[in-house]
């Protein structure tokens, strides 16, 4: 019995030893529990709301590019394509090889998906295909449960109405790069386009817009449970152009098969009114990414349909700059508008003896008759007497070989030699290289666009720059109004005698472009050819009868022409460089003629139809 | 024994109206409590909705009820009889489920039987401790002195052990161990062996570790420093703990614990169910379903203190000791105290073979408690 209550007595002790230790095992859990549910609550609390909320942005529409009468010439279209979120299937590749086997995907087009599949967290939807069509969808959907991780939507893509007639101006979109995304996030959306060329990389920024966010609750494997909140973004800004895309399809066209570029440019306020450069290109190719065979084919063309001729073409201006020589020659009070040169067909200067393009000469030729005859031995003795340093100072006020401020990228400023240029060179400025440049000829390049730019300030006095932008957002931008520009300080009477001269060039007897004369009755041109040699043409050559005609197409020179009108009240300047056009004269003033005929038809810098009736004209 | 004494002792059989009249509701209406507790807590983790599992989960503790209440009634001097070839059962499981049983992460733990993936080690627990209770219910003072009489338990204890543990089941073969281990304190055992013990226990931790399998290694690893893979073997620790921070004080609301039901916090419906009410009820639910808890483990130590016989007594407390330490590991493992290993709670998981399990415990539980006054041949076979 002892043993038996000894036994019992150890029992009980030992069984109330374990219950306090199960008590105090259970204190401790409350205590780590509190630790943990209050304590740390807070902490916890964040982490289990970063757990549910999933910000996602929104991607912004792009905004448009329209014309100057609200014609869009770039806009947004729907476009279905297939998205790829690697997190939601479980073999990427067995995905990709099913989707590839219903979709054919190309070895390009895979290398891009596993680049971005790489770049990209596993949440972030990669793009497989765009621009689906109806049957490839219903394929896709049928077939959605061999194809986890593939998911259909709709997002925009850039849509070019007037596809290569505008695309110079325009420029291109493209896929982002990894500077882009590191730039700004929103562009690791599927679907983003980051303007690469013209206005569209121009005016980016205000194209893009912002990116909006939405905070959606997702469950641990990523599925979308509910949206909690929503930040709409800012759409992308709407820009208006000066461009009249009906004149630049218009001008387009009378180019014709000729490797060539216009400016048209409303000579009071510097507007470009068209930009033409002929051959052009599709920019909506560039929004899918472009394949090898096209690239080339665009590369290898010597007519270059990629370049920007207007903006970024380098041409010897020719006779086309000896306005700007007569100028820097007035200024310089080393001529007046009435002193004489006699032009024997030939200067000759030191043991060199430079021609007129005449050889039988002009005989005794003033300012006007200069201009009117394109007298080679005029400018030369006019530059001679000047200097190289006034003639350049004088066309760097006309907007020849300075930058311009005009909204594309990639547009060259031009050169005009200095006799300083060519001392920094460690070579020495001789007289001849003055003579030569007093025909645009030599070291000088220039494009189109300053050449119009140019005429444009001849033609008003006034110091407009060109651009591209009307308004953005709705805001009209300054530069609209003849006022904002300031006059260059350019005596009145010297301009006047240069205009004279061009207005002889075209409408005189025997002036050099009779082609251009404008068959109204009321209204005339003035304006001034050039024709530029691509390379030197011998004496044996010009002995032996020398025709321009006979070379190959890459040989024969370049024909320029430059001009306003109407004469009397100068409104609209045109420049024109046909490549390898032959004569000014003969190859680009009847061109020009007509293009600012239609101009003149169009009166696009008068007309103040608004945009809404002009789009409804369009539409119908 | 005093005649007083004897008149005390109840008849080798009564009735089983009295029976039925011995049982404790009260404790039986704690049980169903706490079966309830799981309802609410299935419930929510089906998204609101009774199926799939709090509808079954309710089905299977009817029959559970039903078996415990059968099994309170058989005579206790009947098990007792039985213990050994219940002993015998659950080892000749297990070497079944080594041998064909299948399981899940390369650990074989199940079996079928009569339709139900069943886990032997779980049976093994209860037969073990009915056969160490069996062992020691003749055992004197004196001859719990006596090493040669300690070892047979000793190895009773160490078979099963080795087997759960050979699965691999890790938490298992550790409850498996502590539960016969303080059926040894319990009985008597000296208080420098039980030091020794322990002792042993700790020198033997290094050699265990060495022979851990990658995956239970890699939880102690992750146990110790969680956000060290925080998407990987860190995930459950971490988001479990997220879980019941952010329910703070007064939890988020019945059915409004995002990280339960957006799937955040892993198998919700089974070991991490406390989790799930935790973020749902806050600190003041989960401290009243642990309160609960405390009280069917205390209610058992109390029944075995009540009880006239060594065998009851052990019985009783090895019981609630098994069913202390499912609580103990699977709250500690959810709160991230304790390396995390499939252990569920028991009677609120998901799970019908654990429920029964759990129940045929209890049954015994009761048993023990219906017949705690009952004459049974104590100290009658002395050596």
């Amino acid at each position: 019995m002892k043993r038996d209550t000894q036994r019992t007595g150890v029992f009980t002790r030992r069984a109330l030893l374990i219950g306090g230790a199960q008590i105090a095992a259970f204190g401790a859990l409350a205590a780590q529990l509190y630790q943990v549910q209050v304590v740390q609550g807070a902490r916890y609390s964040t982490l289990a709301e970063t757990n549910r909320i999933s910000a996602r942005l929104i991607a912004p529409p792009r905004g448009r590019l329209l014309d100057r009468f609200g014609v869009p010439v770039a806009g947004n279209k729907l476009n279905w394509r297939a998205l790829l979120i690697a997190e939601q299937t479980s073999d990427v590749a067995a995905t990709l090889e099913n989707f590839s086997s219903i979709v054919p995907l190309a070895d390009h087009e895979r290398a891009r998906i596993e680049r971005e599949l790489r770049r990209h967290r596993r949440f972030i939807p990669v793009t497989i295909r765009e621009f689906l069509s109806w049957e490839d969808m219903a394929r896709i959907e049928v077939n959605a449960p061999d194809l986890p991780g593939i998911l259909v939507d709709v997002g925009t893509t850039r849509l070019y109405p007037f596809g290569p007639t505008l695309a110079h101006i325009v420029g291109y979109v493209a896929p982002p790069n990894d500077a882009d995304v590191a730039e700004d996030t929103m562009f690791a959306l599927p679907g983003m386009r980051v303007g690469r060329a013209g206005v569209e990389k121009y005016h980016d920024r205000n194209l893009r817009g912002r990116a909006g966010a939405v905070q959606l609750e997702v469950n641990a494997t990523g599925r979308v449970i509910r949206e909690l909140d929503r930040q709409e973004g800012t759409q992308g800004q709407d820009i208006q152009l000066t461009i009249d895309s009906e004149l630049q399809k218009s001008v387009l066209s009378r180019l014709g098969d000729e490797s060539a570029s216009a400016v048209v440019m409303d000579a009071r306020n510097g507007e470009v009114l068209a930009m033409v450069t002929n051959p052009s290109f599709d920019p909506s190719l560039f929004n899918s990414g472009v394949s090898q065979t096209q690239w080339q084919e665009w590369t290898k063309n010597r007519r270059a349909p990629l370049i920007n001729k207007a903006a970024s073409g380098l041409y010897a201006p020719g006779s086309t700059f000896k306005m700007a020589v007569a100028l820097a020659g007035l200024e310089a009070k080393v001529i007046t508008a009435f002193d004489t040169v006699s032009c024997p067909g030939y200067l000759d200067f030191g043991d060199r003896r430079f021609h007129c393009w005449s050889k039988y000469g002009h005989g005794s030729v003033d300012l006007k008759g200069g201009l009117k005859y394109s007298c080679d031995v005029y400018f030369y003795e006019v530059a001679r007497r000047t200097g190289i340093d006034r003639i350049a100072a004088m066309s760097n006020r006309l907007g020849l070989g300075v930058p311009l401020d005009i909204e594309l990228p990639g547009t060259r400023k031009g050169f005009i030699p200095t006799r300083g240029w060519r001392i920094r060179q460690g070579k020495a400025w001789n007289i001849g290289d003055t003579i030569v440049s007093g025909i645009g000829q030599g070291y000088m390049q220039l494009t189109p666009l300053s050449l119009a730019t140019y005429t444009a300030r001849l033609a008003t006095g006034r110091a407009v720059q060109p651009h591209l932008t009307r308004s953005i957002g709705g805001v009209l931008q300054p530069g609209a109004k003849p006022e904002d520009w300031p006059l260059m300080g350019i005596p009145e009477r010297d301009l006047h005698a240069v205009r004279d001269g061009m207005f002889a060039v075209v409408n005189e007897t025997s002036g050099t472009a009779p082609l251009a004369r404008l068959p109204l009755p009321t209204v005339q041109m003035a304006g001034k050819t050039g024709s530029v040699q691509v390379r030197n043409v011998t004496r044996e050559q010009r002995e032996k009868g020398y025709k321009s005609d006979n070379l190959p197409w890459e040989f024969r020179p370049h024909a320029l022409f430059v001009c306003f009108a109407p004469y009397d009240a100068p409104r609209y300047a045109v420049s024109l460089v046909v490549e390898h056009g032959n004569a000014g004269a003969a190859a680009a003033a009847p061109i020009a003629r007509d293009i600012m005929m239609d101009v003149l038809n169009r009166d696009p810098a008068a007309r103040r139809d608004g945009p809404a009736a002009r789009v409804a004209e369009v539409k119908s | 024994m005093s005649v007083m004494e004897r008149r005390l002792i109840r008849e080798t059989s009564f009735g089983l109206t009295s029976k039925l009249w011995q049982i404790s509701w009260i404790y039986v209406v704690l049980l169903c409590a706490l079966a309830s507790v799981g309802y609410v807590a299935l419930y929510s983790a089906a998204g609101g909705d009774p199926a799939p599992y709090a509808s079954r989960h309710i089905l299977r503790f009817g029959f559970g009820l039903t078996l415990m209440l059968s099994i309170a009634l058989v005579d206790i001097r009947f098990i007792a009889r039985v213990s050994w070839l219940a002993y015998a059962g659950g080892v000749v499981l297990l070497i079944l489920v080594l041998k064909m049983g299948h399981g899940a992460k390369g650990a074989q733990r199940w079996l079928d039987l009569g339709g139900m993936a069943w886990q032997p080690s779980e049976l093994m627990k209860i037969a073990l401790v009915l056969a160490l209770a069996a062992w020691f219910h003749k055992a004197s003072w004196e001859r719990m002195g006596n090493p040669l009489f300690l070892i047979p338990p000793a190895l009773a204890v160490l078979l099963p052990v080795v087997l759960i543990l050979k699965e691999p089941n890790l938490g298992t073969a550790v409850i498996t161990g502590v539960v016969g281990a303080t059926i040894f304190v319990a009985a008597g055992l000296r208080w420098w062996k039980i030091v020794l013990g322990i002792g042993a226990m700790g020198a033997a931790l290094p050699i265990i570790y060495r022979n851990l399998h990658d995956y239970q290694r890699q939880r102690i690893t992750t146990f110790l420093n969680p956000e060290s893979d925080p998407l990987g073997a860190g995930y459950n620790i971490i988001q479990s703990k997220i879980a019941l921070g952010s329910g703070g004080m007064w939890g988020k609301g019945f059915l409004e614990g995002t990280q339960g039901h957006l799937n955040f916090l892993p198998e919700k419906q089974t070991d991490f169910i406390f989790t799930m009410l935790a973020e749902e009820f806050g600190l003041v639910g989960s401290l009243a379903l642990m309160g609960l808890l405390l009280t069917i483990v205390i209610g058992g130590l109390i029944m075995a203190l009540r009880c006239r016989h060594q065998f009851g007594r052990l019985v009783a407390l090895g019981i609630s000791m098994n069913f202390f330490m499912y609580i103990l590991v699977n709250l500690a493992m959810v709160m991230g105290a304790i390396p995390v290993g499939g252990v569920p709670l028991p009677l609120v998981s998901h799970g019908g073979t654990a429920m029964i399990t759990v129940m045929i415990g209890f049954g015994l539980l009761m048993s023990v408690h219906v017949h705690r006054d009952v004459e049974f041949g104590e100290g009658r076979d002395e050596i």
